[in-house]
């Protein structure tokens, strides 16, 4: 997405660690596992160290994906947490194999070393007037939520979750949310029941039947836009988590920043330092 | 342990390692100690707030990097109150990067600048992204000379000159820096590159061309440092492509007196602390007491033959 002329760099940046406090850690990680969830996503777990679990739903972790034959990465690649036990030692990663990236990622074997930086990024925010949130995740923005929604559950909200994927066999992690006591609706394209305008009816009847308060989503600037029209229609907030391009993950590079809309006009910000949760009207 | 320090004019440093501007901020504070480092080094602001380029900014090539960010700049007045006073708190010397469009932008902006707790000027007159066309001061000695004479007669703060590798007058760029009057050359910044998807057509810069850096870079830079090291009295900071210990190493044979790391940190943002360790170790291994030791100790070797020449 182009910056349009109209945007300012912005001045509000996220909070420093003024106390030289170390909050981002560079590990090797073990891999206790790396399966196949379906034919296009793979889940990772890593034995990981107290040291990168003091995670929140919705950060990430840099990863550097390694060297093959095949596949020569050269950026690491950001990727959220789908779960984190800290009793376990254990961070795991769910992913489609798409580029260079993850398809080198995915070669990796069980008893491997990945080098893993994080956790990093502003995490959800569960405010207190959000009793009935709706996660609505599209492929693996799914990911993304599953921390949140376990949060959700750990805060006694009542929760209600929609995947969408592209076809019922590429669903994942229904089962995971029900476990969460989450009321879990499914779409696929497949079955012609996730586009805008019959997930629009279906989310404005939730709404009505279920109390709806407070939207959260990842994965898919249609969705995104949906709920934001839906929102601002209903006044019902909520906060995306969005993905970009990124080189350094930490702030410094300026490479993975994102139009928002502000009181005072447009602001770019970094998904990585800022973000990647943002407030869900903001998001251009 | 050995001595890692090192002059750079006036200034001592604890050891020859700082970042490359651009690849650096207060946020790296968040994974290591930053007075581990011999220097800091800003990302270059500009006098006016910036937004910088469209996305995507960044895309990457094997063993290198595309960039045209853009010079962001939150603008003169928010880096003056913000950022320096947030390296007050460390020892290493800060040294803050600036860029204008007109030479006498350029002073007058170097003038602003020179506040206490700025150790040097870092004059970032070869950047590729922000002339039209790619052109920048550093391509030609003419504007070179112009640009620094001017900087020079605006501040007493040390300038060191960032050169650029898109010019085919290294030597005449960085004698012109030395004449007037710049304490130091950083070789060099990124070079003018491009990159098309082959499948899409897609060109994968948002601004079209951009800068490459990252270890495919180091030959032409390391070469860069070597002309200049031999060109000028001034020292010579090598900046391109370093990410491991023999990367330093050749820099400083070469001539360099410290060494700049950018795009190494984006790989793993503990480059810098870890390739300070790895140049103690280094040193002792090889039983030098000093960084000094090594500086323009580049030879040739010794099987080198002269062939036969026709006449």
């Amino acid at each position: 997405m182009p910056a349009s002329p109209c945007v300012v760099p912005d001045t509000t940046s996220a909070p420093l660690t003024l106390g030289r406090q170390r909050s981002i850690h560079e590990v090797e990680a073990r891999i206790k596992s790396h399966d196949w969830v379906n034919g296009q996503y793979r889940l990772i777990v890593l034995a990981a160290p107290d040291t990168v679990l003091d995670c929140r739903p919705g950060q990430f972790f840099h990863l550097l994906c390694p060297q093959t034959d095949r596949f020569q990465p050269y950026f690491r690649r950001p990727m959220s947490i789908y779960s984190y036990d800290r009793e376990k030692g254990e961070l795991a990663f769910l992913y489609k194999v798409a580029g260079a990236g993850t398809s080198a990622m995915a070669e990796l074997e069980t008893g491997d070393t990945l080098n893993i930086v994080g956790p990093i990024g502003q995490a959800f925010e569960i405010k207190p007037e959000w009793q009935r949130p709706l996660l609505l995740a599209r492929g693996v923005g799914l990911a993304t939520l599953a921390p949140l929604a376990r949060e959700c559950a750990s805060l006694g909200r009542s929760l209600t979750v929609i995947c969408s994927a592209r076809s019922p066999e590429l669903l994942m992690s229904t089962e995971l949310f029900r476990h969460y006591g989450a009321e879990v609706i499914t779409v696929t394209d497949a079955e012609g029941n996730s586009g805008v305008e019959s997930l629009t009816g279906l989310i404005e009847g939730l709404i009505a039947s279920r109390g709806i308060d407070a939207f959260f989503t990842c994965g898919s600037a249609r969705l995104t836009r949906m709920l934001q029209d839906i929102g601002s229609r209903h006044g019902i907030g909520g906060q995306v988590a969005l993905e970009q391009h990124m080189a350094c993950g930490i702030g410094m590079c300026h490479a993975c920043v994102w139009p928002f809309r502000r009181a005072d006009g447009a602001v770019n910000l970094r998904v990585c330092r800022e973000g990647p949760v943002f407030d869900l009207q903001e998001a251009m | 342990m050995a001595d890692l320090s090192t002059r750079v004019g006036a200034l001592t440093l604890k050891n020859p390692i700082m970042p490359a501007s651009g690849t650096f901020s207060e946020e790296l504070a968040d994974v290591f100690d930053l007075d581990c480092l011999g220097a800091h080094v800003t990302k270059t602001i500009t006098r006016e707030r910036r937004s910088g380029n469209p996305v995507p900014r960044v895309c990457e090539l094997n063993g290198a990097m595309l960039n045209s960010i853009g010079i962001p700049s939150k603008g003169a007045g928010w880096f003056v109150k913000n950022t320096i006073p947030f390296y007050a708190d460390y020892d290493a010397p800060l040294v803050i990067s600036i860029s204008a469009s007109t030479a006498d932008d350029f002073a007058r902006f170097a003038e602003e600048v020179s506040v206490p707790g700025v150790a040097a000027i870092e004059v970032n007159i070869s950047c590729p992204n922000i002339e039209d066309h790619g052109k920048a001061f550093a391509m030609r000695p003419g504007s070179t000379e112009d640009v620094i004479r001017k900087i020079r007669s605006a501040t007493d703060v040390p300038i060191w000159a960032k050169l650029s590798p898109n010019t085919g007058e290294v030597v005449e760029v960085a004698q012109a820096s030395e004449t007037a009057g710049a304490d130091a050359l950083v070789t060099a910044n990124t070079m003018l590159a491009m990159a098309i998807d082959s499948r899409s057509g897609e060109i994968r810069l948002g601004n079209v061309m951009g800068g490459l850096s990252g270890p495919a870079l180091k030959p032409i830079t390391l070469r860069m440092t070597y002309q200049c090291a031999k060109a000028v009295a001034i020292p010579v900071i090598g900046c391109g492509g370093i990410s491991t210990i023999d990367d330093v190493i050749e820099y400083l044979m070469a001539g360099a007196r410290a060494v700049q790391v950018g795009t190494a940190t984006f790989i793993s943002p503990n480059t810098m602390p870890r390739l300070v360790g790895e140049l103690d170790a280094t040193l002792a291994a090889r039983g030098l007491a000093s960084v000094e030791a090594l500086i323009g100790t580049a030879r040739l070797s010794g099987e080198t033959t002269t062939l036969a020449e026709y006449t």
